[in-house]
């Protein structure tokens, strides 16, 4: 079928995608509709849009939402040390303002911010809008036009059609909850730390170079590592740069290099309550259940 | 209860899918004519005999957050592999529920009216408080130091009630307002607003003789109170009914709950004009619960049926509670950490907190304090007014 299609696509790419993740892209992509992932920190939710982006050979543009986002960083704004000029240079020329109107408020002044020139795109781009949680409410409701009719209304020259209809993937860590409008007009999946099987198959895609027994330990150790009572668990980001550390050092066994095991922890740690939370003989403890 | 069809009785799979949304709406999954149509092309690009795919994909249709994904497969078992599957008991909040619940507790007030004039009438049994009034040529402000250092517990009087009303007027005014992280167009303000200032300058020649500018409106906080009435909290029921008057009466939008096994919404019962009579009555409501706190299970309840309209990230919870619960403590973090997510700020006034030596031991407060934007004394009215300040700065 075609998701499994698109499923191996994607692991091509470099993205190992669960069965459930892969059909909601699959959908989003056939029935033209937004995509909303939700889960921790770390398990991939951008990594995704980057990788169809990259697979569909089209651009990636990415809007990072955050507290006070509004319509002139998100949507578009004028360019407005241009059309001062512009006005001026008019002015000179003794045109009729109606005339220097209409010239001034023409697309040509428009400075497209992310979401505006994601649908004037000659080939689908990937509009990632990463972290929406993070805008606040207001900005969602920007956003609804935007994503059930995929047009801007600009008052100075009116409603701006999409030339193409963009793939756009959500992304949310719970910082808030979204309001129910903007849930309904999206497919919904929650992308979970993965699973045994996914991880090393993602960490045997990602770094080939890495022996196959070493590869089950880092799998291992983390998989129980985010068992523990931590502050922050790791992601997969910090799995991969932890694999890339203990290949660096030449390490090939994590039970035989306790010194290097412990000091490559920083990858993996981020915060000195989980550095302190796992000693030496915690870490020990994890690596030989890992091995 | 809605026991579902079972989907063979159905004609065509469209009905069958009117029927699969019809049976997730209701077990609280809010399924539309938008889902079912999406659901029906979904069907067309799938391969519809397999049912992990069908599942699959209509799981990514249907639902809108990770609690609801994690039901969805039980509700899909249920109606489409024909085990027919009572609704869930705990369901979304219905208005026929609501109106059930207040009916309740009106019919629990009626006998006991006649009982809460008779008791305001009496003097109260506090023989200090009754000796600093019988003086008539005492200074206000006295009088009010006096009420304001007394223990809550010892005011009873129908002026300690207003005092205590005036107070939370004040507090109420003053986290009204807060000042909104986006600009909006003003005549005088701290920024340009360049748009409007280059549009008026056409006109003007090029020259930007005209200014206008862009400020950061003030917006409305939504003030929700919670008011523990179980036994331990009592005696300053009466004065912390007071209060929530006040903060009730101050702004229109403000909510005010109240309960120990049970949760009540006082709101509308709150906005009668009379102090006196309102707060009798609420007494008499709060006594007719009895029995322990389950401030976790209320909470719950809270966030379930009522915090989806009221509450927001402009909003402050208060809860006056003495922290006492009788559920579990983790259960309390979890709700809370719940209510947090919705972006409020939270308050916990805890009468307890202003006693000599007092710790926050007790389980469920402790396990509340992670959470707590503000965790105060409040077993004096000088307390509560020292407040002020603080909740301006939340």
């Amino acid at each position: 079928m075609a998701w499994q299609k698109l499923q191996g696509d994607l692991a091509d790419t470099g993205y190992v995608a669960s069965d459930d993740l892969a059909m909601a892209l699959y959908l989003a992509v056939t029935l033209g509709k937004p995509l909303l992932l939700e889960g921790p920190a770390g398990v991939g939710k951008t990594q995704i849009a980057k990788t169809l982006a990259e697979f569909h050979d089209t651009r990636l543009i990415r809007l990072q939402c955050y507290e006070g986002l509004d319509a002139s960083h998100a949507i578009y704004e004028w360019n407005y040390q241009r059309q001062l000029l512009s006005i001026r240079a008019a002015a000179e020329e003794h045109r009729r303002s109606d005339e220097i109107e209409d010239h001034i408020f023409s697309e040509k002044f428009l400075l497209k911010r992310p979401l505006l020139e994601a649908i004037r795109q000659e080939r689908p781009a990937v509009l990632l809008i990463d972290e929406i949680d993070r805008a606040d409410e207001e900005f969602e409701a920007y956003l609804l036009e935007i994503l059930s009719d995929f047009q801007i209304t600009i008052p100075e020259i009116g409603t701006i059609e999409a030339k193409t209809r963009p793939h756009v993937i959500l992304t949310a860590n719970g910082a808030r909850d979204l309001s129910d409008a903007l849930r309904r007009r999206c497919l919904y999946s929650y992308v979970d730390y993965p699973d045994r099987k996914t991880e090393l198959a993602i960490l045997a895609r990602r770094r080939p170079d890495l022996e196959d027994r070493l590869a089950e330990q880092i799998v291992g150790f983390v998989q129980a590592l985010r068992k523990e009572e931590l502050e922050k668990n790791p992601g997969i980001a910090e799995v991969l740069d932890w694999a890339a550390a203990l290949a660096g050092l030449g390490v090939n066994d994590l039970a035989d290099n306790p010194e290097q095991t412990q000091a490559t922890l920083v990858c993996l740690l981020k915060t000195e309550r989980d550095r302190a939370a796992v000693p030496k003989e915690v870490q020990q403890r994890l690596a030989g259940k890992a091995a | 209860m809605a026991v579902t069809r079972f989907p063979e009785r159905a004609a065509g799979p469209a009905e069958r899918l009117a029927g699969f949304m019809a049976h997730l709406r209701m077990n609280s999954i809010p399924a539309g004519l938008g889902e079912a149509e999406t659901a029906i092309a979904a069907l067309g690009v799938v391969d519809a005999g397999r049912i992990s795919e069908v599942r699959s994909a209509l799981r990514t249709i249907c639902v809108g957050d990770a609690e609801q994904e994690q039901r969805f497969d039980d509700l899909f078992d249920a109606y489409w592999l024909n085990r027919g599957r009572k609704r869930d008991g705990a369901s979304v909040a219905h208005p026929a529920h609501n109106m059930r619940a207040q009916s309740g507790s009106n019919y629990r007030m009626a006998p006991g009216t006649s009982n809460a004039e008779g008791e305001a009438d009496t003097p109260d049994e506090d023989p200090s408080n009754n000796a600093s009034r019988s003086g008539t040529g005492r200074l206000v402000a006295s009088r009010i130091a006096t009420i304001e250092k007394t223990d809550l517990r010892k005011l009873m009087t129908p002026e300690d009630l207003e005092t205590a009303e005036r107070v939370a007027r004040r507090i109420a005014a003053s986290i009204r307002d807060r000042r909104s992280r986006r600009r909006r167009m003003a005549v005088r303000g701290d920024l340009l607003d360049m748009r409007r200032i280059l549009r008026r300058s056409i006109s003007r020649g090029g020259e930007p003789i005209d200014l206008f500018f862009k400020v950061r409106p003030l917006r409305r906080v939504r003030i929700v109170a919670l008011l523990d009435v179980s036994g331990s909290m009592a005696v300053y029921a009466r004065v912390f009914l007071a209060f929530l008057k006040g903060l009730v009466s101050a702004d229109q939008t403000t909510d005010a709950y109240l309960f120990n096994t049970q949760l009540v919404r006082i709101s509308d019962a709150m906005r009668d004009g009379d102090t006196m009579r309102a707060v009798n009555r609420l007494s008499i409501m709060a006594q007719g619960f009895g029995g322990g706190t389950k401030i976790a299970a209320n909470l719950k309840l809270f966030n379930a049926q009522y915090a989806a309209q009221s509450v927001n990230g402009r909003s402050v919870v208060i809860i006056l509670s003495d922290g006492y619960d009788t559920d579990r403590p983790e259960m309390l973090a979890a709700e809370l950490a719940r209510l947090k997510r919705r972006g409020a700020r939270i308050v916990w006034l805890n009468p307890l907190k202003g006693w000599k030596d007092y710790q926050p031991v007790a389980s469920g407060m402790a396990a509340a304090l992670p959470y707590l934007d503000l965790f105060a004394a409040a077993n004096t009215l000088a307390d509560l007014a020292a407040l002020e300040p603080w909740l301006e700065t939340i």
